[in-house]
């Protein structure tokens, strides 16, 4: 099948030397979080162009001829699997006049047909027929006008990407030592059946888009931004959960990797010491005494590794773009204007454990959608405020710069330091760079 | 106070001993009884209904939490489901879930002062209306289910937050107990923007 392809966007790109004067070392320009010009450039290019994007989850998908409808970047896109199951995404837009053909969130069809004229298209691509063909001419080729594809979908255990260079690396080397961190958090569920059917918060925040990536990786800010949630934590005593945050964050074992092309992780696991240290940090959820007292009467020596299991899993794995494995989430960054930003929570059951493991898990999920993330979101949304500023132009991404001793070359040659480094947004930043100064989409 | 509770842990603001298989059963069946056909009730327990949901309504909007929580029974729940027609809470996340330790806990966040998504604060005003009410036939407490509209006003922006309330409440000796309050938003599922209002 031939498919559509449109040349680069109308913007002209700036070029490698215009960006580099707002990406410094040590900082980055206000306009690239203001400007829309800027926004629709990164929707091309760093949501598009030559960048690998996280989709949608396989257990999302569960069946042949499954759909589901998801964002790249701006663009409406539909992943489906054909009737062997095969993985594929599509433009959600009629070739013939753009409208959107699926308007369901998810279900099952072996093809779409457009509500608008009723051109009809495999869950492939391929355009199957339109009405009353002979209105068109000789010269019309059903085969040239299927939906535009994204020319390559590959999943990695489950975690579905796509991107629209045909000549891009694979995704577990595009991942590299990324793919490590995301087989620890795959590995937490028995069998690494990870399912994500539970319902998610979609969080929207009056935002550019990148204030959530800089703040997943970032392990400077939960002793000020999250003292509401420290606060009410020590309600009944102890702090609990990130309380370790609290207290010089870079002298513990806690240490933040940077994985290449944008990825970078925060490593919370040293603050925790062995099987059922996860479960007894948690702050309490509903229904947890009586839980607790059942899985040990009914599990024994396994007991410490299931109650574990309804506890995040103590990393924060940025992916960059748009893919944030905290917790036991999936969140997946949306962006949907240069200000406005939607960030999905997607809640994960996982297999083989008794149900009301997994009945916990949601109970625990909801803590820190609740008492958490708002305070964050609300500091992205007064960041966006500041911005407003003209003459104060920059924003820093200093801190660890500099200081000796922080960085550390791993024998993996990972570069690790302090967790409160903001290494890992100089090293996005960099990707983006990278990939902003593309001359073309391909 | 449910006889379920050991005495160790009758003290549900700390402990959630209660929430075990036996409290998903009944929420799923009063959850589906707050969605029946129910018969016309009379003016007296329409009248009634009406009083107490203003009067919980009036405590939330003027920021008397701490009264408000003093309005739900130990056993509670106060519930805001993401999926629509609230979906199965044993295997999906909800915006709130919240028994009286965390309801407890939501209460005491907000009082924080510490808390940015609340700095300033929320100002909330609700119309309710459409007021039904029927008696569960198996526990004898009283349903109520009503239409909601919250204005709230923060940080320059008014938003409006339609749905409707399903109340489950247990007569005690001071008064009606909010043992269930299950918030349905008609767009549970879809972007919200900073969700810490108090339904």
């Amino acid at each position: 099948m031939t498919v559509q392809r449109d040349s680069m966007a109308a913007a002209p790109a700036q070029g490698r030397t215009a960006y580099a004067a707002l990406v410094r070392e040590d900082r980055v320009h206000r306009t690239l979080y203001t400007e829309q010009r800027i926004f629709d450039e990164e929707m091309v290019k760093v949501f598009g162009g030559r960048s690998w994007v996280y989709l949608a989850h396989e257990s999302q998908l569960p069946e042949p001829n499954s759909f589901r409808s998801v964002r790249m970047g701006l663009r409406p896109v539909i992943v489906t699997r054909d009737r062997k199951g095969d993985l594929h995404a599509v433009f959600n837009r009629c070739s013939h006049r753009a409208a959107t053909l699926c308007r369901e969130e998810s279900g099952t069809a072996k093809s779409f047909q457009c509500p608008y004229h009723g051109w009809t298209f495999r869950n492939t691509g391929e355009l199957v027929g339109t009405p009353w063909p002979r209105g068109y001419g000789e010269s019309f080729d059903k085969s040239e006008h299927g939906l535009h594809k994204v020319a390559r979908v590959e999943s990695y255990r489950g975690f579905i990407f796509g991107t629209l260079n045909e000549s891009a690396p694979s995704v577990v080397d595009w991942l590299g030592p990324a793919a490590g961190w995301l087989d620890y958090w795959i590995d937490r569920a028995p069998g690494g059946e990870v399912i994500v059917r539970s319902a998610a918060h979609r969080m929207g925040y009056r935002g550019n888009w990148k204030l959530a990536y800089d703040n997943a990786g970032d392990g400077y800010h939960p002793a000020f931004s999250h003292r509401s949630l420290l606060e009410m934590a020590s309600r009944m005593g102890d702090s609990k959960d990130m309380s370790y945050f609290g207290v010089s964050p870079d002298e513990g074992a806690m240490r933040t990797y940077m994985l290449g092309n944008g990825h970078s992780v925060i490593d919370q696991r040293p603050n925790y010491d062995g099987p059922g240290s996860f479960w007894a940090n948690q702050r309490p959820q509903p229904g947890r005494e009586r839980f607790e007292e059942k899985i040990r009467a009914e599990h024994g020596a396994d007991a410490d590794r299931l109650l574990d299991l309804t506890i995040g899993s103590q990393i924060n794995l940025s992916i960059f773009p748009n893919l944030l494995v905290i917790g036991n989430q999936i969140q997946v960054i949306e962006p949907l204007g240069v200000d406005r930003t939607q960030l999905t929570w997607n809640a994960t059951t996982v297999g083989g454990v008794p149900p009301e493991v997994n009945t916990m898990r949601m109970r625990t999920q909801e803590d820190f959608p609740a008492f958490g993330e708002p305070d964050d979101q609300a500091n992205f949304e007064e960041v966006q405020r500041g911005l407003a500023a003209p003459e104060a132009e920059w924003i820093l991404m200093n801190r660890g710069l500099d200081v000796a001793g922080w960085q550390q070359v791993g024998p993996d040659g990972v570069v690790s330091s302090a967790a409160t480094d903001e290494l890992h947004m100089r090293r996005y930043y960099a990707a983006w760079l990278d990939m902003m100064s593309e001359d073309t989409a391909r | 106070m449910s006889s379920r509770i050991p005495p160790e842990y009758a003290d549900t603001s700390s402990w959630s001993y209660h929430v075990d298989e036996q409290f998903y059963a009944e929420l799923a069946r009063q959850s589906a009884l707050l969605r029946e056909d129910w018969p016309e009730a009379g003016v007296t327990e329409i009248v009634e209904a009406q009083s107490f949901l203003a009067r919980e309504a009036r405590l939330i909007d003027v920021g008397r939490f701490n009264d408000w929580l003093e309005q739900f029974t130990d056993d509670c729940l106060y519930w805001v489901p993401v999926t629509a027609g609230a979906g199965d809470p044993t295997v999906e996340v909800s915006h709130a879930f919240d028994d009286r330790r965390r309801l407890t806990d939501r209460v005491y966040w907000l009082r924080t002062g510490l808390a940015f998504s609340q700095i300033p604060a929320s100002r909330t005003r609700r119309v309710i209306g459409n007021v039904e009410t029927t008696v569960d036939p198996v526990t004898g407490e009283r349903l109520v289910r009503s239409n909601v509209v919250v204005h709230e006003f923060r940080a320059g922006v008014t938003k409006t937050y339609p749905g409707w309330y399903g109340h489950v409440l247990r007569q005690t000796d001071d008064g009606w107990r909010i043992r269930l309050k299950q918030v349905n938003l008609l767009d549970s599922d879809q972007i919200h923007e900073n969700l810490t209002l108090v339904f």
